[in-house]
């Protein structure tokens, strides 16, 4: 597989231009990519694109994967910040979620990353779980930030249709997540990391000053990027395309010198709801200039215009021609986000 | 003219008058069973679906009787209340009547009152009984209430099933027998009666007549007095399974004529067709049409309105008895202000709408007519909450009333008295029609019948109970108009001309029903039934509790935005009030009310 990431990389050399600020090893388990791998695709891209000496790359790693020789092997190859999918550092939690990691992994593998000279750690946690109490919450996020990690993405437990979790609900063998739960849970969350001063710069992350992820960021501002593998998405600027999913297929196409992907193009109009539910997930919030600028400053009086029901009901600040979601707001992103739309 | 004879048939919804009418074009072999359609003079889809006629329709048919060959026209009625006007016209048109009771049933209201005006417009009443052969036939009972209520012999009432084609024969026999041939003198100045019309899109309006005196030629110029107008006779001819043009239609028969018309509003039920040349006097009884209940009909979708007034234009031409205007509405945008004759006919238009025109419409709360009387003395005709008067301007308001007739069995006397009582009715008489049938008058105002009645007298009866009512005349009553806010801002489209007494309960249930019905926004929103500034009723939607994807990097963000924009769409589907988003089904959810 990682012979035909390294060709696919090479069949779309030109896909990026200018500098690639982020690296970034994600989705499926990238922690179990062989050491002489992940090296060999690193270099490869470091030799295919203009890479800056100073650009973030990002590793998702599973905690019962992590040991003192894998995290040496991976700051030798180059990776120099760790994400890890800690989910919670309860038992009865992880098993709920059905976790291949216990509780003792969990922290473990913070201080062992720690050893191995990664000062750049976020970790993943998850609320809003039938088993979680506010006082494991609590738990939970003191603890992940006693560790010394400096970001921290927290996801209320989403229940994905067609899942084994969705069946088991849905035939009652457990219970099903609660909205009130996970929106207290989330407020809680915000007043507790911003008592602690972290950034909650994201609606899903929080960051120490200075931490934030520049490759989520950069998600978030529409940057282009290029994703490699079956599944990965990329998009440069206007169209967003996404390899075939299906393993077999992607490997024989490759071979082929055939990169296998559908595409989209974005309208305008598409490219500016992505802006409006992106931008509002941030704490800098949606800039009134910037849509002037790239697309009109009638669409722009219209968001304004519609958006000031939820500056009423203080869901939304409109501040320095920027508007921001509140606390309250961040609640309800998705909602508002659509009534923004063009 | 003496071979001549001219009937309908009365009888209660399902007591089985289409499947009787059929098997009476087979007998006489007006129709063959290959042109069979089951019920063929009900012929509007709505109409068969509904068991109900909505139009009048006529046919023609041959029988020899006796060695003597006779014209038999048999003239449908509507079956329902709100057209009772155009089967007033259809019995003016007739000598006798067949009175069809179902044998499991019996008689009930809706047979008696159009009994009633047979008889006024002394008709040759035949009783029948139908569906003998069902299980459940209670022939001696349903005899004995024939007789109570006409006075005739036992013998003079025949036995039938339609169904199965018992007495056919018999009740063809009686027509001749006994219902008398029409009087009437063919050299006489030409008086026609409309009974009815149809409209084609092809040959335009067609107006069925009957006539008194006189003979209408082919090619002859007439007159159309009510409405003033003269055409040619393009086509003239009697009514068979389809149009059976003739060179003349003489005193006595029943035909068509087309003339170009285009517009059903030109043909008036009741008028009175003459000759240019050698007028004669219009026949009594011509009335216009007036609209009894009031409702608003908007498009779905605003962009939509032009193609609905096309509609309704369209539909007007052939269905005089609907009036409209335009309304604008804050909440639904262009729409129109339809009159009416009844509930049924609100239901009719609102599917033909639907079903030939193929428009989805949101209908608003119907109301009365009401009569508004400012301290100037002026009066106001108000048809539509919006054309209140402020109240400080107003002396006073009267309301239509009605006399209703429920005829039921007397275990239900109590559920409807309770029902008709609550809605201000007041009972003028209760009278035993056997010992197992009673009947009862109250005048109610018409407005307490618009909402809910029917369904409520149905289920306080388990639907052993027929209704009839005739308006009155308008009475004093002190009506309030009561709006429904939403966040503070009223919903025109909701608002409700309704009597002070029953506002509160109204406004409650509006407001709860509205409660389910309203989506969860991003606030709390406050739905309130006020009358003026107080408000009577309240309920809360709290606002949504959390509406927030968790992941949103790379794929996710085409996949949420795809997902966000359809409910975008869905969201344009909604109407806007002030800041709260109402789904169509609210506005239509006032008519559904428990």
């Amino acid at each position: 597989m990682s012979e035909a990431i390294v060709h696919e990389a090479e069949l779309r050399k030109d896909y990026i231009s200018g500098k690639v600020e982020t690296i970034y090893f994600g989705g499926g388990t990238p922690s179990l990519l062989p050491l002489e791998d992940l090296s060999k695709l690193i270099a490869t891209f470091k030799k295919l694109f203009d890479v800056d000496p100073d650009a973030e790359i990002t590793l998702e790693s599973n905690p019962d994967d992590i040991t003192a020789e894998k995290l040496a092997g991976w700051k030798e190859a180059g990776v120099n910040r760790l994400s890890i999918g800690i989910q919670s550092f309860f038992e009865e939690d992880l098993k709920w979620m059905n976790r291949a990691h216990n509780a003792t992994q969990a922290e473990a593998c913070i201080h062992l990353a720690h050893q191995a000279g990664f000062d750049n750690l976020t970790i993943d946690l998850i609320y809003g779980t039938p088993t979680l109490t506010d006082e494991q919450w609590k738990h939970n996020v003191d603890k992940a930030l006693s560790l010394g990690i400096t970001h921290l993405s927290c996801y209320a437990l989403t229940v994905e249709a067609k899942t084994a979790l969705a069946d088991m609900i849905k035939k009652h063998r457990i219970e099903d997540v609660s909205a009130d739960k996970q929106g207290h849970q989330f407020e809680l969350l915000m007043q507790w990391m911003q008592e602690a001063g972290w950034e909650h710069y994201e609606i899903s992350n929080f960051a120490k000053p200075g931490h934030r992820s520049r490759h989520n960021s950069s998600y978030w501002k529409g940057a282009s990027y290029l994703g490699l593998g079956p599944s990965a998405h990329s998009f440069n600027g206007t169209s967003r395309q996404w390899n075939v999913a299906n393993n077999a297929l992607y490997l024989k196409s490759i071979e082929q010198n055939i990169v296998p992907f559908e595409i989209e193009q974005l309208t305008p109009e598409q490219q500016l709801n992505e802006y409006i539910m992106t931008s509002l997930r941030t704490m800098e919030g949606l800039s009134v200039p910037y849509v002037q600028l790239h697309w009109s400053d009638k669409q722009a009086e219209e968001i304004v215009r519609d958006a000031e029901k939820f500056l009423q009901h203080n869901l939304m600040e409109h501040k320095n021609d920027r508007l921001i979601l509140t606390q309250k707001g961040k609640l309800m992103a998705d909602g508002i986000a659509a009534d923004l739309f063009r | 003219m003496d071979k001549i004879r001219n009937f309908c048939i009365i009888a209660h919804i399902d007591h089985g008058k289409s499947t009787l009418a059929d098997r009476l074009l087979e007998f006489t072999k007006t129709i063959g069973e290959r042109d069979m359609m089951n019920q063929v003079l009900d012929d509007m889809d709505l109409e068969r679906e509904k068991g109900i006629t909505i139009k009048s329709h006529a046919i023609q048919m041959s029988y020899e009787y006796k060695n003597s060959k006779y014209t038999l026209n048999l003239i449908d009625t509507p079956g329902h209340v709100d057209f009772s006007y155009e089967v007033s016209r259809a019995l003016a048109a007739c000598e006798g009547a067949l009175l069809l009771v179902d044998a499991t049933q019996g008689i009930q209201a809706q047979t008696i009152s159009n009994l009633y005006l047979a008889l006024e417009n002394d008709l040759e009443i035949i009783p029948v009984i139908n569906k003998i052969d069902m299980d459940g036939a209670m022939i001696p009972e349903v005899k004995d209430q024939i007789i109570d209520l006409i006075g005739c012999k036992e013998d003079e009432i025949l036995l039938a099933s339609g169904k199965s084609g018992i007495g056919i024969e018999e009740i063809l026999s009686a027509v001749i027998e006994r219902i008398p041939a029409p009087k009437g003198n063919e050299d006489a100045p030409l008086q026609a009666i409309i009974f009815d019309s149809v409209f084609n899109s092809f040959r335009g309006v067609i107006a069925y007549y009957r006539v008194y005196n006189g003979t209408i030629k082919q090619g002859d110029q007439v007159r159309f007095i009510a409405t003033d107008a003269e055409y040619d006779a393009d086509e003239i001819g009697v009514l068979k399974l389809g149009l059976d043009k003739r060179k003349e239609v003489k005193a006595g028969d029943v035909g068509y004529i087309i003339t170009g018309i285009k517009n059903a509003k030109d043909v008036k039920v009741g008028d009175t067709i003459t000759l240019v040349s050698n007028p004669g006097e219009p026949i009594q009884g011509f009335e216009e049409v007036k609209p009894m209940v009031f409702a608003g009909i908007f498009p779905v979708v605003t962009e939509d309105f032009e193609e609905l007034r096309d509609c309704m234009d369209k539909l007007q031409l052939n269905d005089a008895s609907l009036t409209y205007e335009l309304e604008t509405s804050q909440a639904l945008g262009f729409g129109f202000r339809c009159g009416f004759l009844g509930l049924l006919h609100m239901e009719i238009i609102q599917e033909r709408l639907e079903r030939e025109f193929n428009q989805t419409v949101i209908t608003t709360v119907p109301n009365v007519s009401f009569n508004a009387y400012t301290s100037r003395g002026e009066k106001i005709i108000v048809n539509n909450p919006a054309e209140m008067p402020d109240p400080t301007r107003l002396d006073r308001i009267e309301e239509p009333y009605i006399k209703a007739q429920i005829i039921t069995l007397p275990e239900y006397i109590g559920n409807i008295m309770t029902l008709c009582l609550g809605k201000r009715g007041i009972l003028i008489n209760q009278s035993y029609l056997t010992t197992t049938r009673v009947e009862l008058m109250f005048e109610m105002p018409l407005t307490e019948i618009v909402f809910d009645f029917y369904d409520k007298l149905k289920s306080q009866t388990r639907g052993y109970a027929s209704f009839d009512y005739s308006p009155i005349g308008y009475r004093e009553a002190d009506i309030v108009k009561m709006d429904i806010l939403l966040n503070g801002d009223k919903v025109d489209a909701l608002s409700a001309l309704i009597h002070r007494s029953r506002a509160q309960d109204f406004g409650r249930k509006l407001c709860e029903k509205l409660k389910e019905l309203l989506p969860r926004q991003q606030f709390q929103i406050a739905i309130q039934a006020a009358i003026g500034a107080k408000v009577i009723a309240r309920e809360n939607i709290s606002a949504m509790r959390k509406d927030v994807t968790a992941k949103c990097y790379g794929g996710d963000i085409s996949r949420k935005r795809k997902l966000l924009e359809k409910q975008k769409e869905g969201k344009k589907r909604m109407r806007q009030i002030g800041n709260v988003e109402v789904p169509q089904e609210a506005f239509l959810a006032v008519l559904k009310l428990d």
